[in-house]
Order: structure tokens, then C-alpha cells, then sequence
């Protein structure tokens, strides 16, 4: 997957990540120059594959939202390429970009904050539409209604305000407008996690649904694991701006290999007393990322660190089945 | 439809005067009642039912008079806190979960925020106080001391302008006066490396930007076991911060309740963080207890629907499900709460039972209770 060679384009992905850094620079000192970055995202390299779900695990700060925002050009990357399609999509221009943006299209966590006050449901939903062209004037107002419906929504919730809906809804309007540009790849940016549990069920069912119906491919960013195992087919794992394992949801998930992914597994907690399990609890906080250990950056809260892991970042090591760790622990001897 | 809908919720300026004028006057009697001068010691010091307990909560009902109708944030709540236990109240947002717990500290914002009726039995080792009726200055010597409590937002909750040091030196003179300057500096650095604080002389030092979502829920912990407290009320001490690091706090929480023999009190929306707590769970709808028990009996034998329906709502790691199976409907208005069973528009198990008055709770075990007419045959019924 992360090969160094140069990427081959494959018909059945949409995606192709390599080599994606984001750096954003610290200013400061007399002149306000720079005199750092903050490495957010440190060379990242996946694929997806049409049709499917990758979710995006990590902690908060690890970088896994500029990931989605850089992929979309929502920010401008540092270095590497992204494919959508097969095409390099950090060399289109304005107007080529404004075209692709009814291909790409985001969720955002906080429904609270993403929707606009003074814009009644129906021109939230409808307005990108109309500015895109995509259906006529005539059928115009039946497009935002049945876009609505498979959303959930009634055609009465049109002329409403965002204010007038609950959390649940309020995600719906933003998945509805999200979708309303009939877009092909969709990164859902911690879409559940403002909401209760049995919204959050409601929410997951609808984004499954939308997706066999009109085959969508999702990058899927999370913190909750059960989440994320439940709605993805494969998984990468983030931790201070890099990938550190990925792979298929059920190959991750039977057996993480990383000790940071470990780790984070076992910190799941269960919804049942009786479970009883080796916990790994990490020690201290995630290091800054303006300022990143050498070698490995998991080796300053890592139980089974060695030397090496002080001194060289590990290189991707592909386990079998698509299942790709960097760690020294799997280092060919 | 939408007509419909808006007449229930709609409310007039005239109407609303008279809400408002109504609610003047049961608050201001409420007010006088708690603002006299001398409140008589035999008004607010009672008994316990059980003297195991460290709190009773007995019918507790917290109101809120609002000028749109008085809601019913809690309404007849009732539960036990054992000595040395942990209890996990669960629930979706806005069924009272919180407002229980503000209820017990005498937190709700007056004077539109009432405890009208029923005791809370706090047990702080010699003499018993019920908090509904305790005058300020009891309840001053109370919170911290006996009670205290860890809030959701570790962002929110440190004074931004001071050291992490003097805010935890602050609650130490508060509380004893008698100590000197420097007993109280050496505590605070004894809560700091209790907490696991690493660097605690530093961070003693430092202000709270200085530190990260998880140091700072540590301090808050440092800060509320300040004064040993029998109660430590943990409002969503885990929502904000990431699973390594929930997992930190639980562990830690756990030690802690050990060591210094406290009872926790545990308000959460995951169920997961309460299982691996909890001895006994509190499950709450809608400003009401629907079901109580052991956390065995909860989880693996829930009776109530929605406790049924809020455990197959949430993914579980390892278990492969097709559909996850979401609870239709929303949660009823808290303004004209209807008077049947709450959960019945919702519910999927209806019997012909339920078209009657509230359900009262039924024993199903001598621990585990449950408000539902599905569980009256078998279960002793228990008038409230």
C-alpha cells in the first residue's frame, strides 16, 4: 500500500493517498518568522476502494480531521498526491475544483454549529444545488423534497429553522446536504459523536442505508471504536500525524498488531460486568506533534519499546491480506 | 400535520404572562421557606432508612418553573447510594440524570429550579442531614467536605487565571481553616502525585492551558478528594477525553474509591464506562426511574424496554450486527408530560395494561426493580 515505488493507479479505487503531509507553521520570535511546524499530518498513504467504508481511528489531535480536510482541499496540502479517480486532484485549478466539489463532499461532527440560523432547511439543502446547476429550475423543489425523504425529513420541515430541531435532525439536514450534490465520496468528520446512543443508531442506520442505495464511499472519522468497527470494511489507525496500521476491519480488530492500536483496544470498556480483560493502560499524554520524537513516535509510551525504536521510524510492513503495521516488532530478522 | 404540531408548542404572550405570574408566587413562598433566619435543627436532621447507605434518595422531585410550563426534571426519583459502592445513573440527555445529582448537592439554579417535594438522606457519618431542607450554611460545611463533585468539561471547570496549585490550596483552607500555609501545600502536592502527576511540583506551578484534557480531569479529581469526601459525584467525568485516556480516569477513579472507602456517584450516557464501574445502575427516563438493580442484573437481564432497546442501539466491539436496532420516536415534551407510561408512544412491547395510569414499580428481584407493566405478573408491585 505505502510502497515507495511510484503509485499505480487502480480502476476499482476512488481514493489514493500517498506520501500526504500537512504542516502548519508555528510563528513567532522578533520577526515573526517561522520557526517550527506543527506535523499534523505526517506522511499518510491509503487507497479506498469504491462502494466501501475506511474508518479513521486515533486520538484527538492525532490529525485524523485535517486528514479528511486536506484530501477534500478544504486545506492545501504540504506534499504528496491524492487520486481521486485517477486524477491528481492538488493540481486542479478554481474551476476545476468547484466541479469536483459535488464529488467530494464532508460531514461535520457538531450539527449544532454547521448549519447556518437565518437559512430556512430547505435553502441549507437546496442552495448548493441551484449554484451547481445540477437539476433544472422546474425540478428544483421535487429534488430537494425526495433528497429530503431519503434522508428522513418531511417536506413541512422545509421552511423551518435549525433551531427548531433536535440534535438527530439537525445531522440529518446536514447528511441530506452533504448528499443533495449527489457526490461519490463522502468524509463523514466524527458525524455521531455529539449525539445520544439511540440517535447515534438512527444516524449510523441512515448513513449505511444511503450508501447501498447510492453506492457511496466513506472515510469515516471516529474516536468511538465500536463505531467505527461497526460501519467500516477497513480501518487505519492514527497516532501523532501517521498511519500506524491498517488493514481490514475484522483482521484489525481479531488481531491489532501495533502495541498503540493494542493499546487502544483494550481501553474499549465494555457493556458487560462479567468481561474481564488484560488492560493496557498507556502512560502520559500524546507527545506534541510541533515537536515529535525521534524513531518511532509511539516509543515514549510504548511497553514493548527497544532500542531501535529510538533511533529509526519503522518502515510499513504488509502482514498478509492488505494488513499493513509499522512497527519494529515485525522487522524481518 | 405541521399545524398540529405547532398549536402544541405554541404558547401566547398572554398565556405566558400568567405561566410566569404563577410561578412568582410558588417560588417566592419556596424562597421565604428557605431564607429564614433560623431553620430549626429537627426540620433538615433525620434518619436513614438503611444506615449501610451514604445517600437515600426518597420521591425526590425537582421542578422547573418556566414560563412556559413548569417541567418536571426529575419527578419522584428514588434510589440508594450504599456506603463504599459505586452507582452509575444512565440515561439520554435530558432525563434528569444531572439535575439529581445538582438536586443532592442543592446546586439547581434558584429560584426557578425547586426541589418541591420528597428527601434526600445524606448520611455524613454522625448525624444524618436531608439536603432538600438544609439551610446554606449546613450545606456549605457539607460539599466538599462530605460531598463533591467532578464536572464533565475539564476545559470549563479550572479557573483560567489562577495556578493549578492555588486552586487546590483554596479548597483545602476553605475547609480547614486550622492549617498552615505549608500543611496545605504539601496536601495539595499529595493529592497532585495521588492523582498520578508525574512533574507535581511543576505543575503546581503551571496554569491550566498548560495542560492537556486529561491532566486537567485529574486536577479536578485532586480538587474534589481535596477533603476526603464520603460522595464523589462524577458528572460525565470520561465524555470529553479520548477512550486511552477514559481509560486512565476509570482506573484511577477506581483506586481512589478504594482508597479513601468513598462512594461514587456515576453519571453517564455509555454504557460501557458503567458496566466496567458500577455495582448498582440507575437507569433513568424522562425524569424518572424506569430501572434499578445490581449491574449483573441490568445488563444481562434488562426488562425494561428501553433499557432493552438503549443496549442493542450501541455497536459493540465484536459483535456483528447487520442493522443496529434504534429506538423510533423522541422523548416526550417536558412540559405536558402525558399520563400514561412515558415510554409507551415509543415502546414495542406494548400490553393492554399499558393504556392505564404510570406504571409503579414492580420487584423483580429483591434488587432489581423495574417501572413496567410487562414485569407485574411475577413482581411484587410497590406502591410509590
Amino acid at each position: 500500500m505505502s510502497n515507495n515505488d511510484k503509485l499505480v493507479h487502480d480502476p476499482d479505487n476512488i481514493l489514493e493517498v500517498s506520501h500526504l503531509k500537512k504542516y502548519f507553521p508555528i510563528k513567532g520570535g522578533f520577526f515573526g518568522g517561522v520557526t517550527g511546524n506543527v506535523k499534523a499530518v505526517d506522511d499518510v498513504s491509503f487507497s479506498i476502494k469504491r462502494g466501501t467504508t475506511m474508518g479513521l481511528v486515533g486520538e484527538s489531535g492525532c490529525g485524523k480531521s485535517t486528514t479528511g480536510r486536506t484530501i477534500l482541499r478544504l486545506i492545501d496540502k504540504t506534499d504528496g498526491t491524492v487520486l481521486f479517480n485517477g486524477e491528481d486532484i492538488g493540481t486542479y485549478d478554481k474551476k476545476k475544483l468547484r466541479k469536483l466539489r459535488t464529488k467530494m463532499q464532508i460531514i461535520f461532527q457538531d450539527p449544532y454549529s454547521s448549519l447556518s440560523p437565518r437559512l430556512p432547511i430547505g435553502e441549507i439543502i437546496g442552495e448548493a444545488v441551484r449554484e451547481h446547476g445540477l437539476v433544472s429550475k422546474e425540478e428544483y423543489d421535487d429534488y430537494v423534497t425526495k433528497v429530503m425523504k431519503d434522508c428522513g425529513l418531511q417536506e413541512y420541515h422545509k421552511d423551518r429553522y435549525p433551531h427548531e430541531f433536535s440534535g438527530g435532525q439537525r445531522q440529518r439536514i446536514c447528511i441530506a446536504r452533504a448528499l443533495a450534490l449527489n457526490p461519490e465520496f463522502v468524509v463523514c468528520d466524527e458525524p455521531v459523536s455529539a449525539l445520544d446512543v439511540s440517535i447515534q443508531a438512527q444516524i449510523i442506520n441512515l448513513l449505511r442505508e444511503l450508501q447501498e442505495k447510492r453506492n457511496l464511499t466513506y472515510l469515516f472519522i471516529s474516536h468511538d471504536l465500536s463505531v467505527v468497527e461497526h460501519i467500516s470494511d477497513t480501518v487505519g489507525v492514527m497516532y501523532l500525524g501517521g498511519l500506524v496500521e491498517t488493514g481490514k476491519t475484522e483482521d484489525i480488530f481479531a488481531k491489532p498488531l501495533h502495541p498503540y492500536t493494542q493499546a487502544l483496544f483494550s481501553a474499549i470498556p465494555m457493556p458487560d460486568p462479567d468481561y474481564k480483560k488484560e488492560r493496557i493502560i498507556l502512560k502520559g499524554d500524546i507527545p506534541s506533534p510541533a515537536n515529535p520524537p525521534a524513531g518511532c513516535k509511539f516509543h515514549t509510551r510504548c511497553e514493548k519499546c527497544m532500542e531501535i525504536c529510538k533511533k529509526e521510524d519503522p518502515k510499513a510492513r504488509d502482514m498478509g491480506n492488505g494488513h499493513v503495521v509499522k512497527c519494529h516488532l515485525y522487522d524481518e530478522k | 400535520m405541521s399545524l398540529k404540531k405547532k398549536s402544541a408548542n405554541y404558547i401566547s404572550a398572554k398565556e405566558s404572562r400568567e405561566i410566569s405570574k404563577k410561578n412568582r408566587k410558588i417560588t417566592k413562598e419556596l424562597e421565604k421557606k428557605r431564607n429564614r433566619k433560623h431553620i430549626p435543627e429537627e426540620e433538615y436532621i433525620t434518619k436513614m432508612k438503611n444506615p449501610e447507605n451514604c445517600v437515600e434518595f426518597d420521591n425526590v422531585h425537582t421542578y422547573f418553573f418556566t414560563d412556559i410550563g413548569t417541567v418536571k426534571s426529575v419527578d419522584g426519583v428514588s434510589f440508594d447510594v450504599p456506603q463504599g459502592k459505586t452507582v452509575g445513573i444512565v440515561g439520554e440527555s435530558g432525563c434528569g440524570k444531572s439535575v439529581t445529582s445538582l438536586s443532592l448537592m442543592q446546586l439547581v439554579q434558584r429560584p426557578a429550579g425547586q426541589t418541591v417535594e420528597g428527601e434526600i438522606r445524606f448520611n455524613s457519618g454522625d448525624k444524618v442531614v436531608n439536603v432538600v431542607n438544609a439551610p446554606a450554611s449546613v450545606m456549605q460545611k457539607l460539599r466538599g467536605n462530605y460531598m463533591s463533585m467532578i464536572f464533565q468539561e475539564p476545559m470549563t471547570s479550572l479557573n483560567p487565571v489562577f495556578r493549578i496549585g492555588e486552586q487546590i490550596d483554596e479548597v483545602i483552607e476553605l475547609h480547614n481553616p486550622e492549617k498552615s500555609k505549608e500543611e496545605v501545600k504539601a496536601r495539595t502536592i499529595e493529592l497532585l502525585e495521588m492523582v498520578g502527576i508525574a512533574n507535581k511540583e511543576g505543575v503546581y506551578q503551571m496554569y491550566p492551558h498548560e495542560l492537556s484534557g486529561g491532566m486537567r480531569q485529574r486536577i479536578c479529581i485532586a480538587m474534589a478528594l481535596a477533603c476526603d469526601p464520603k460522595l464523589i459525584i462524577a458528572d460525565e467525568p470520561t465524555t470529553a477525553l479520548d477512550v486511552t485516556i477514559q481509560a486512565q480516569i476509570l482506573d484511577l477513579l477506581r483506586n481512589l474509591k478504594d482508597k479513601i472507602n468513598s462512594s461514587i456517584m456515576l453519571i453517564t450516557h455509555d454504557l460501557g464506562v458503567v458496566a466496567e464501574m458500577a455495582d448498582y445502575v440507575v437507569v433513568m427516563y424522562a425524569g424518572r426511574v424506569i430501572e434499578k438493580g445490581t449491574a449483573r442484573e441490568i445488563f444481562k437481564d434488562p426488562r425494561h424496554p428501553y433499557t432493552i432497546g438503549l443496549m442493542n442501539s450501541k455497536p459493540v466491539v465484536g459483535k456483528k450486527v447487520d442493522k443496529l436496532y434504534s429506538i423510533p420516536g423522541s422523548v416526550p415534551n417536558p412540559v405536558n408530560m402525558p399520563d400514561y407510561c412515558y415510554f409507551k408512544d415509543r415502546c414495542n412491547m406494548c400490553v393492554d395494561a399499558c393504556d392505564g395510569a404510570y406504571p409503579c414499580e414492580y420487584h423483580v428481584s429483591p434488587t432489581h426493580v423495574v417501572s413496567c407493566y410487562r414485569c407485574a405478573e411475577g413482581g411484587t408491585a410497590n406502591e410509590q
